[in-house]
């Protein structure tokens, strides 16, 4: 089935069959690869991508049901220039990832959070960042970047 | 693991829903918000060879007053019960379901016909009394929410059936306390009070194959018992079964102590 949506911003076009997931359709025939699969099941939010500004598991979308859609990705976090996204900024400084697995994930659930929840205090972040889980960091350095990048944000340089 | 394949219809319509699941003849599914049927797709556990997308059915998404109650349209998301302000009770159980990227695609419609018993809002609706709006092919019928909830993860309704609406009958008072591993998880016990007229109703989730009132407990509250005393009549009349997230004594400690929360925080005395 043809499906045409808006990726990072650009048009794309997928001929795909029904039982493409979205994240299969963007990793596989769009090649951002940037968006993870774990579990396949809703899980793990490796997969969390926005679908029309919303975070939403790629994994349990069909690509046909994203026909007209707008979907960002992790990759659609960088400004034109290839700068880094300040929450990714803060990921480094932090320690918010070491295998990076779950970061693509936790980048669009975090994004998501600074953004609907200006000023968000730790036990907030602790909350909202609970549906995406992480093996490695023990969640502390990713919490403390959330943290970071949601004051440099509430702070006007 | 990746689905197996099928066919993917997008109706316009409730009638042409309807159809589509007729012709299918038992093999046919409505996808909503996907939260549950999609990862039972993926496990293979379920094969439909017809999917039916009911997303882009316009006019079943709203959340509208209505007399003493709220209308909550079937592809009414998580996340919009949530944010409203005319059922609280309604509001504070989605706010227990899953995780953000879950309630902003998971449906009230989805919810109720997936029938999970440790879900929130089918206890929700057995707590209030809910009225459930059901297109068929010989029209739409209405039926109680108790009348929906069969077992465990089986309701009434017929393969080529649509929830459209739910009526959620708004209490004078209520109290909500849940019980999950962590704040996200499916609730190993979840207790609603509401309070209708002077009766105090108590319903559990996670207990039993479908949510259950605790008439033990009712009838405490109704003699006068205090929260303490409801709370202990319910673990008592409750059959709760072992698994690996708790044994029967702790599934009843549990029972007890999210009923006496919900019933202080309804206003009942201690
Ligand atoms: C990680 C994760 C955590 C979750 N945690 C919770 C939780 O804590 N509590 C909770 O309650 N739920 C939880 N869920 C499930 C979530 O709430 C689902 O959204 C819900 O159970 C099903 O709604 P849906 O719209 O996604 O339905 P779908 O998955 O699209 O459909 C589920 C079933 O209902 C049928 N159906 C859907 N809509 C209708 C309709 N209008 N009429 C008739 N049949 C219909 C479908 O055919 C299917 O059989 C979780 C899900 C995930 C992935
Ligand atoms: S891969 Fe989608 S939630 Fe795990
Ligand atoms: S950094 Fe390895 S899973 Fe999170």
């Amino acid at each position: 089935m043809d499906v045409h949506l808006i990726v990072n911003g650009e048009r794309a076009h997928v001929d795909v069959e029904p039982r493409r997931t979205l994240a299969d359709a963007l990793r596989e025939d769009l090649g951002l690869t940037g968006t993870h699969l774990g579990c396949e099941h809703g899980v793990c939010g490796a997969c969390t991508v926005l679908v029309d500004g919303a975070p939403a598991r790629a994994c349990l979308m069909f690509a046909v049901q994203a026909d007209g859609a707008e979907v960002t990705t992790v990759e659609g976090l960088q400004d034109g220039d290839g700068a880094l996204h300040p929450l990714q900024e803060a990921f480094v400084a932090h320690h918010g990832l070491q295998c990076g697995f779950c970061t693509p994930g936790m980048l669009m659930t975090a994004a998501h959070l600074l953004d609907t929840h200006p000023g968000a205090d730790r036990e907030t972040i602790r909350a909202e960042m609970a549906g995406n889980i992480c093996r490695c960091t023990g969640y502390q350095g990713i919490v403390d970047a959330v943290e970071a990048a949601g004051n440099a944000r509430d702070t006007p340089a | 693991m990746k689905c197996a394949p099928f066919d993917y219809v997008r109706p316009a319509g409730v009638g042409e829903v309807v159809t589509t699941l007729r012709q299918a003849g038992g093999d046919g599914k409505i996808l909503a918000g996907g939260q549950s049927l999609v990862p039972v797709m993926a496990m293979r556990m379920a094969r439909p060879s017809v999917l039916v997308d009911v997303n882009r059915v316009p006019g079943l998404s709203s959340v509208e007053t209505d007399g003493d109650a709220v209308r909550v349209g079937a592809l009414a998301r998580h996340a919009l019960l949530q944010a409203q302000p005319d059922h609280p009770l309604l509001a504070e159980a989605a706010s227990w379901i899953g995780h953000t990227a879950i309630r902003t695609r998971g449906t009230t419609g989805g919810s109720l016909a997936h029938a999970d018993p440790s879900a929130e809002l089918p206890v929700v609706a057995v707590a209030t009394g809910a009225t459930v709006s059901v297109a068929g092919p010989d029209g739409v019928r209405e039926l109680d929410a108790a009348e929906l909830f069969t077992g465990m993860m089986t309701t009434s309704l017929a393969d080529d059936e649509m929830i459209t609406s739910v009526r959620f009958p708004r209490p004078s008072r209520w109290g909500f306390a849940e019980f999950a591993r962590r704040h996200g998880d499916f609730a190993l016990v979840t207790a609603v009070v509401t309070e209708f007229g002077d009766e105090l109703r108590v319903t559990l989730g996670g207990v039993s194959a479908a949510p259950m009132r605790a008439h033990a407990a009712e009838e405490v509250l109704a003699g006068g018992g205090s929260a303490r005393d409801a709370a202990r009549a319910a673990s008592e009349e409750i059959e709760p079964t072992a698994d690996l997230h708790g044994s029967v004594p702790f599934r009843r400690a549990m029972a007890a102590e999210m009923v006496r929360r919900a019933l202080v925080r309804t206003g009942v005395e201690e």
